[in-house]
């Protein structure tokens, strides 16, 4: 018993630590400088690339550039509906994951463990085409839905770890204070884990915004099928794609920067 | 009163618990009446800690009967939660609430359980933090505080529920020496005023001076029991003699 007490002590000397599941663009710090001068290289230089050949070179550039925003808005929707969804399944998935219970437990394992183990783009697919034998919806609310769905597999895993590195005192201090666990989870558990998950989940819908070019397959007018139905038009396949690759860019490196900022303050205020 | 005509607080039956295949908890009867200073003592390991833990079912226990305030908390139809609300507990990593401020330490579970209003829950609070010596420092965060505040603002924090009894685990044993005392200085006082108290420490200068029993335990099981002034000076058992000339 004395070992279990030392194990435990150690736990909780460690304090909070640092959940580090990374699929999204490389978060820029102050402390990596390379990182830091890579990020102002490649931000600032898509921005002026595009600004350059818009200005000099506006056939067919600006029509491209203004072609396009339409998609920009599409892409941000698609990414937003399915962040939020994601993150109310990955809440429940990440609860159930730590679940006493046998059968919710194996419901919420099962889940992430089949949308881990199947490629996105086939899960897009499986669910658009799924869906779509059930109840006729939009193409868009599919698209969100599946996105949903497979991040939420990966919130999921967030919420939990986040859940778990919080010390295993503070649920035992709010149960003997005469909260049951909802309520212990709500007021005490949650609210801490929140600083520990918010790093992770900026990098996550980082990751997604990326991802979600994969739903320009499903008859959704994104960023992506926006650039490829004026490339089909015109046949300036090269221009198009460069636009729609700076696009990408800019946007992802300006989120990345975001969440790297929000973390900074975040352990700034620790 | 004699204590034997009061009522009993904590009632514990033939208590078995494991932990896998080692034997936690050996057979532990006890009864601690209203308004008794009970303090466990005993080498580590010896179950001390997993005795107290099992009052408020933050262990669960493989055979036996334990009955707090009356009811039997392992009774299917036993709320736990209402069993909790009435015993406090103290712990040896204090398990303040690092999000929220000291004031907010002591409302939340006033608020959220008891049901309490904003305003009552306050100051309900606040006459506590003056009975811990913490006033000034109520909209403070727990990491502005030291180990011995903290743990003064975690017995505030129990005692805003008005427990009937407070258990305490170890409560001096993550602190520096020099803050042992104000710690103590607050059980001290809680004592004075009637509280019913389990308390596992090492500290036997205030073994001696609060408790109104003293129990030994070893390998789980209780070894020997009697006043402070028994134990201190006639224990009968060979372990508790052996124990007592290695710490004192």
């Amino acid at each position: 018993m004395a070992q279990v007490e030392k194990r435990k002590k150690k736990i909780e000397d460690q304090g909070q630590p640092v959940i580090d599941i990374g699929d999204g663009a490389a978060i820029p710090t102050r402390k990596d400088i390379g990182l830091f001068d890579a990020w102002r290289i490649a931000f600032f230089g898509a921005i002026a690339m595009v600004l350059y050949l818009a200005i000099f070179r506006p056939d067919p550039y600006l029509k491209i550039i203004k072609f396009v925003p339409d998609g920009i808005w599409v892409t941000f929707k698609v990414t937003v509906g399915a962040i939020l969804l994601a993150l109310v399944i990955g809440l429940f998935t990440g609860l159930g994951r730590l679940a006493g219970n046998r059968v919710i437990n194996g419901v919420a394992s099962l889940y992430v463990e089949v949308i881990r183990g199947v490629p996105l783009l086939v899960q897009l697919f499986y669910i658009y085409y799924a869906l779509g034998r059930i109840v006729q919806i939009p193409a868009m609310s599919s698209a969100i839905i599946a996105m949903a769905i497979c991040y939420g597999a990966y919130m999921g895993e967030i919420f939990r770890a986040g859940i778990q590195s919080i010390p295993k005192g503070q649920m035992e201090a709010a149960r003997s204070l005469g909260m049951n666990k909802s309520q212990a989870m709500v007021h005490v558990i949650l609210p801490q884990s929140f600083t520990v998950i918010l790093p992770p989940i900026g990098n996550e819908f980082v990751a997604l915004l990326k991802d979600s070019s994969l739903v320009s397959i499903l008859a959704v007018a994104d960023l992506l099928r926006r650039g490829r139905e004026f490339a089909s038009e015109t046949f300036t396949y090269f221009e198009t794609y460069t636009v729609i690759a700076l696009a990408y860019l800019i946007i992802t490196l300006f989120f990345s920067k975001l969440v790297s900022l929000m973390e900074e303050r975040i352990s700034a205020r620790q | 009163m004699p204590a034997n005509e009061r009522p009993k607080r904590v009632e514990m039956r033939a208590v078995v618990k494991y932990f896998g295949s080692l034997k936690a908890l050996d057979r532990i009867t006890l009864d601690v009446y209203d308004g008794e200073k009970v303090v466990i003592i005993g080498p580590s390991g010896s179950g001390k800690s997993t005795l107290l833990r099992s009052i408020n079912r933050l262990e669960e226990i493989d055979r036996g009967r334990i009955i707090v305030n009356s009811v039997d908390i392992y009774d299917p139809m036993t709320d736990i939660n209402k069993i909790r609300e009435e015993v406090g507990m103290v712990f040896q990593s204090f398990n303040v609430f690092p999000h929220k401020t000291v004031i907010e330490n002591l409302t939340l579970a006033q608020r959220v359980v008891r049901k309490r209003s904003r305003k009552e829950a306050t100051e309900r609070a606040m006459t506590l933090l003056h009975k811990v010596g913490i006033t000034d420092k109520s909209s403070a965060y727990p990491n502005q505080l030291s180990g011995g505040q903290q743990q003064r603002v975690a017995i505030a924090r129990s005692l805003a529920m008005d427990p009937k009894i407070m258990l305490f685990d170890e409560p001096t044993s993550a602190l520096d020496p020099e803050m042992i005392g104000e710690v103590l200085d607050v059980m001290r006082n809680l004592a004075l005023e009637g509280m019913t108290m389990l308390v596992v420490t090492h500290e036997m200068g205030f073994a001696r001076e609060v408790a109104d029993r003293i129990i030994f335990m070893d390998n789980g099981a209780i070894v020997e029991e009697g006043t402070s002034e028994h134990f201190f000076t006639h224990p009968s058992h060979e372990r508790t003699k052996l124990f007592l000339s290695q710490i004192l």
